[in-house]
């Protein structure tokens, strides 16, 4: 019975078809985009999120501001962070380490090319092993750096890679940077962050002795000891560094900041993205189910006759009822699928596009499973609702008005 | 041999409000029908034959007065109740053939079972076919209704009409768009179905020689009967040839 009204519904929407395709364009464009920007939004969350997988609770970076110019960060500003406030903010209370990191930028050379470079230091000792938990660094290919190794490069991934060089860089080849002939001793694994898979990593006594020293560090990392007191060492160490640079509360030239609390504000902006998105693609969801309605108050009013046969032959008001409640949802459901279907282009072929334009990995879409049923099921939901006031109005019709129409 | 009544109608009155005016379309009217009989309803336009007929087809509900069908009355039944009535002891030929357009003939008379739901859709697909090719349409079978002629489409309605092999037909006007041809072949079934398969029809017509196939014809003028007019020849016939002597059309 179910399944003989549900081919009857299909026989309604077939001979208005163009009727029907307008209406669950409503429908369709309101899900392709939820389906489109939820895809890409996820994707770029995600993307996001990887690039903070020195994502822990216990580490604070300290970083100077203002003036910047292109380089790695913490470099090119206006008043840099000097090599000797590590030690000072170590002895801020709670403090486990306090340790100078530089960063220079320089040219790699490698089978007669270049690239850019961004060399990154790794200091001694127990230092050595706080910032390789913190970067989360593994060695894919060769080792690490240890104590005393001299000339020895740990390269990024992606210079691994043949697309670089031409030919991939390998363990114990040996590279140009900035002029400097070093060793390379292992390639780390892929991380999926643009700015560590195109790192360069030297030891701290190496850096400042081939690129000087002039008394300036990029960026300052803080490993705290308990990090339910992040917040309040956050606080002493900016007061600090203001009586250190001498600067006024809100005009500081320098930055305190964790890593989580920088990706909730991300997340917070993304969010309020999101909202806006949804907001957006609910109106529209909303005007393509005033649309089914219309398109279905339309189709009772041309099909008063048939019903009135219907009835005539039997019909209760329950049937047709079923009837027009199922067209309506099927103009929803099948709106929906659509929507999902253009959806899922849009956002896997802007991703592509996006990739190809900037050649990196980062923006990639990501269409969950419970994306693809909410929608679906909501676009149904819609398509049901929108249907309920016209069936009832063709239910209720009197079965001898309904054969007298002229329709 | 007395036969039952199987449709009686009394003291029935229909009034209509159109506007301010009040439109009284039966005015008190009795009628009886015995089980098997063909009775021809006459009557100018505006005289309550049609309305009287949707009445005893449960389509539409009396003002005033009681309809009975087998002895029940049914005129203040609620409406799943006579939907009930309609689907399954009422059949209904119209005048304008009144089939679902973007249904095939075999759809078409398929679909008062499936509102019965009762059968199988394969049952209710071989029992249309079986009709089908009984009103001599074997071979428009899955053919739409504006692929066939008025005629062949009336017949696909005969052929809905007793889908669920009802006790009553009813025909308004069946042969109103059909030439004299044609509507000749539309009545001889209708005649067949009186006389085989014993239905009981009431059909409504203004035409006086369509009029003859029934064993009465009654008439209507300002909703009530102002004249009757018995024929006894078809009635002895059927006498002779006794009841439901053709099963093969019969449910199961």
């Amino acid at each position: 019975m179910l399944f003989d009204q549900f081919r009857l519904a299909v026989d309604g929407l077939k001979r208005r078809r163009l009727r029907s395709w307008l209406t669950m364009l409503g429908i369709f464009i309101g899900i392709a985009a939820v389906v489109s920007l939820i895809g890409l939004g996820e994707g770029l969350r995600n993307a996001i999120t990887s690039q903070f997988d020195f994502l822990s609770a216990d580490i604070l970076s300290v970083e100077a501001q203002g003036l910047a110019l292109a380089g790695p960060p913490g470099t090119g500003t206006a008043t840099p962070l000097t090599d000797d406030l590590a030690a000072k903010i170590e002895k801020v209370s709670g403090v486990e380490a306090a340790i100078n990191r530089y960063m220079e930028s320089g040219t790699l050379e490698f089978n007669d090319r270049q690239q850019i470079g961004i060399a990154i230091s790794m200091p001694d000792g127990d230092h050595r092993r706080i910032i390789e938990t913190m970067l989360n660094v593994e060695a894919e290919d060769g080792r690490l750096l240890k104590d005393g190794d001299k000339r020895k490069l740990v390269l990024g991934s992606r210079f691994g890679q043949d697309e670089m060089f031409g030919k991939g860089v390998k363990a114990g080849d040996r590279v140009l940077l900035s002029g400097i002939s070093y060793e390379v001793v292992g390639i780390m694994k892929r991380k999926g962050n643009f700015f560590m898979d195109a790192a360069v990593l030297a030891n701290e006594n190496v850096m400042l002795d081939d690129f000087g020293d002039d008394g300036t560090v990029a960026i300052i990392g803080v490993k705290v000891k308990d990090p339910s007191e992040a917040g309040r060492i956050k606080e002493d160490i900016e007061k600090l560094l203001r009586k250190e640079r001498d600067v006024k509360e809100g005009e500081e030239d320098f930055s305190v900041s964790s890593p989580e609390a920088t990706l909730a504000q991300l997340n917070s902006t993304l969010f309020a993205v999101q909202l806006f998105v949804y907001i957006i693609a609910i109106i529209s969801l909303l005007v393509g189910g005033i649309g089914i309605m219309n398109t279905m108050y339309t189709a009772v009013i041309e099909r008063t006759k048939e019903i009135g046969v219907m009835k005539s032959i039997g019909a209760k008001n329950s049937s047709v009822f079923t009837l027009f409640f199922i067209e309506s949802g099927l103009l929803g459901a099948v709106g929906g699928l659509i929507g999902i279907a253009l959806g899922l282009i849009f956002a896997y072929g802007l991703a592509a596009l996006g990739r190809a334009a900037l050649g990196v990995g980062l923006i990639q879409a990501k269409v969950s499973l419970g994306l693809i049923i909410g929608a679906l099921l909501f676009s149904f939901v819609i398509g049901t609702i929108a249907g309920v006031l016209p069936a009832l109005q063709a239910s209720k019709l009197q079965p001898v008005e309904a054969l007298r129409s002229v329709k | 041999m007395k036969r039952a009544t199987i449709i009686k109608l009394k003291n029935v009155w229909k009034i209509y409000q159109m506007g301010d005016v009040e439109v009284k379309a039966l005015r008190g009217l009795d009628l009886e029908v015995k089980d098997g009989e063909f009775v021809s309803v006459m009557g100018p336009s505006g005289s309550g034959k049609s309305t009287a007929v949707n009445m005893i087809g449960c389509l539409d509900i009396p003002t005033k007065g009681a309809i009975y069908l087998d002895g029940k009355n049914i005129a203040h039944l609620e409406e799943s109740e006579l939907a009930q009535i309609r689907g399954r002891r009422i059949g209904f030929i119209f005048q304008q053939f009144n089939l679902i357009p973007t249904l095939s003939a075999v759809e078409n008379v398929t679909l008062p079972m499936m509102f019965q739901n009762k059968s199988t859709a394969e049952e209710r697909r071989q029992r249309a076919e079986k009709l089908l090719t009984m009103v001599g349409l074997g071979d428009r079978l899955y053919h739409k209704p504006t692929e066939l002629s008025g005629g062949q489409q009336q017949r696909v309605a005969i052929a809905r009409s007793i889908a669920n092999d009802p006790e009553v037909i009813l025909a308004d006007e069946p042969t109103g768009n059909l030439d004299s041809v044609t509507g000749k072949v539309v009545m001889d079934f209708l005649a067949e179905l009186n006389e085989k398969e014993d239905k009981t029809i009431i059909m409504v017509t203004h035409d006086r020689y369509v009029a003859e196939h029934a064993d009465r014809i009654e008439y209507l003028k300002d909703g009530v009967i102002v004249e009757s007019k018995e024929k006894r020849k078809r009635m002895k016939r059927r006498f002779l040839n006794g009841r439901n002597h053709n099963l093969e059309v019969r449910k199961n």
